[in-house]
Order: C-alpha cells, then structure tokens, then sequence
C-alpha cells in the first residue's frame, strides 16, 4: 500500500484500457470516456509522484490544471458530437469522413 | 484495514474500467465511469490528497459524467434499443496496448524512483490555494480564459443550423 509502484502499475493499467477504448471503439461517446480515463491515469501518476517525492504540492495543483483542462475538453468533444449527429444522423468516428456535407 | 481498503478501491477502479471498455451497452459504460471515478477519487484520498479528491467528485462525477450522459441521450433515441455499441479491430488493439502496457510496467518495476518521506499534511487545500496564488498565478488565469472560451466554442458549435 505505501508503495509508489503498485500506484504506478494501477496508473498504467488505467491508461492501457483508455488507450483501448480509444482506438477500438466506434462511438464517439466512447472514445471520450477512454480519453477521460486516460486524463485520470495521467492524475494519478501526478498525485502520486507528489506524495511519494517528499508531499510537493506542485503535482496537486498540475492534477488540479489536469482536471480543469478535461472539464472544458469535455465540454467541446460533446459539442463536436452533437454537431456530427445533426449531420451525419450517427456518431461513430469512422463514418465521418468528410469535412462538409 | 487499510490495506484491504486500498485494494478493495483499486479492484474497484480496475473492474469498472473494464467494464467501460468492453460493455456493448454505452449507458452500463457511463455507469461504470461512475465507480472508476470514485475508487480514482479514493485513490487520491490514499495519497494525502483530500481537495483533490473532492473535487474529482465534483467535476468528474457531478460535471464531466453529466455531460457525457446528456450527451448519450441527446444522440440516441432513449426509447430504442438501438443503444449498443460495436467496436472495431479489438485485437489489432489488443496487442499494441498489451505491448505498450508490458513496456510501462517493465520500466516502473526497473527504475529505481527517488522517495523522499514526508510527514502527513494536515490539509491540503491551504497549500494549493497559496501555490496557486503565487507560483501558479499565470497558469490559474489561463485556466479561467480556457474555461471562458470552451464555454463560448461548446455553445456555438453546438448551436443548430449555424
């Protein structure tokens, strides 16, 4: 438990599945939740660097940065997709393939 | 005790991730997002950071989960069945991740990390509101232009007819 590794794997095992997600799946709903799984592994890792390397705040507030960043990347991805269903009547990502209809 | 809780809360946060890459349904996908978000907010509390933990759970869960169910439901006909989703080339997939994921794990087990011992802090919300007041200063406006613009570019992309 008070080990930096076993964070580190739980890290990378997050990030391995969000990777999956990202580059199997069809729908672009699930894509984004494979990127915000990646956003998390990415946090983790940051948290536990700072709590392992002498308590630094620094990587506290980076996740904090992180966390932000996904709000607002969350909010777009759902935009684009909303936009990509009013015109393609679908959102899986392989089946938009031109820029304007 | 604590130690099974901090394997309880990683088998927790492992299943649902799981669970969110391989469900056929995008609505039981949502759903285990939900518990990976909370054992990843548990996580944090593992490692002395209770703000961050909290606000995991309230932008994760009450923000970013929100918006990616509205999200489900503004896409699919909630009535139909039609809400499966398939995925494409799992195992082309499968082995680059297992590729990239024997790599990660052969360089975390061989690298030998700096760890440094610390005394437990109190709080943490003192501390990171003071670094984001001084060191942090530039990043934190930054982040409040970003989230001003995000909100501007999220409401009119996904305006109709424009």
């Amino acid at each position: 438990m008070e080990q930096l590794n076993s964070y580190l794997i739980v890290a990378a095992i997050l990030f391995c599945l969000g990777l999956f997600a990202v580059i199997t799946r069809r729908n672009g709903v699930a894509v984004l939740m494979g990127i915000e799984l990646i956003l998390n592994s990415a946090n983790i890792n940051f948290v536990a660097f700072a709590r392992f390397g002498g308590m630094n705040f620094s990587g506290q507030v980076f996740a904090l940065f992180v966390i932000i960043m996904a709000a607002a990347e969350a909010a777009v991805a759902l935009a684009i997709i909303i936009n990509l269903y009013q015109n393609f009547k679908s959102i899986n990502v392989d089946e938009a393939q031109q820029l304007q209809r | 005790m604590g130690e099974a809780a901090f394997w309880f809360i990683v088998a927790v946060t492992l299943i649902s991730a799981l669970i969110v890459v391989s469900s056929r349904n995008l609505f039981y996908s949502a759903i285990a997002l939900l518990f990976t978000f909370f054992g990843v907010a548990g996580l944090y509390i593992f490692l002395w950071a209770d703000f961050l933990a909290g606000v995991q759970v309230l932008i994760y869960i009450g923000g970013i989960l929100i918006l990616i169910l509205f999200g489900i439901m503004l896409t699919h006909k909630i009535t139909s069945v039609d809400i499966s989703h398939t995925s494409v080339q799992q195992g082309v997939g499968g082995i680059v991740v297992l590729l990239l994921f024997a790599a990660l794990a052969w360089m975390i087990v061989r690298t030998p990390w700096l760890v440094a011992a610390a005394p437990e802090p109190p709080g943490t919300a003192g501390e990171i509101g003071k670094l984001l007041m001084t060191d942090y200063m530039l990043p934190f406006e930054v982040a409040s232009v970003l989230l001003l613009g995000a909100l501007l570019g999220a409401a009119v992309l996904s305006r109709k007819g424009n």
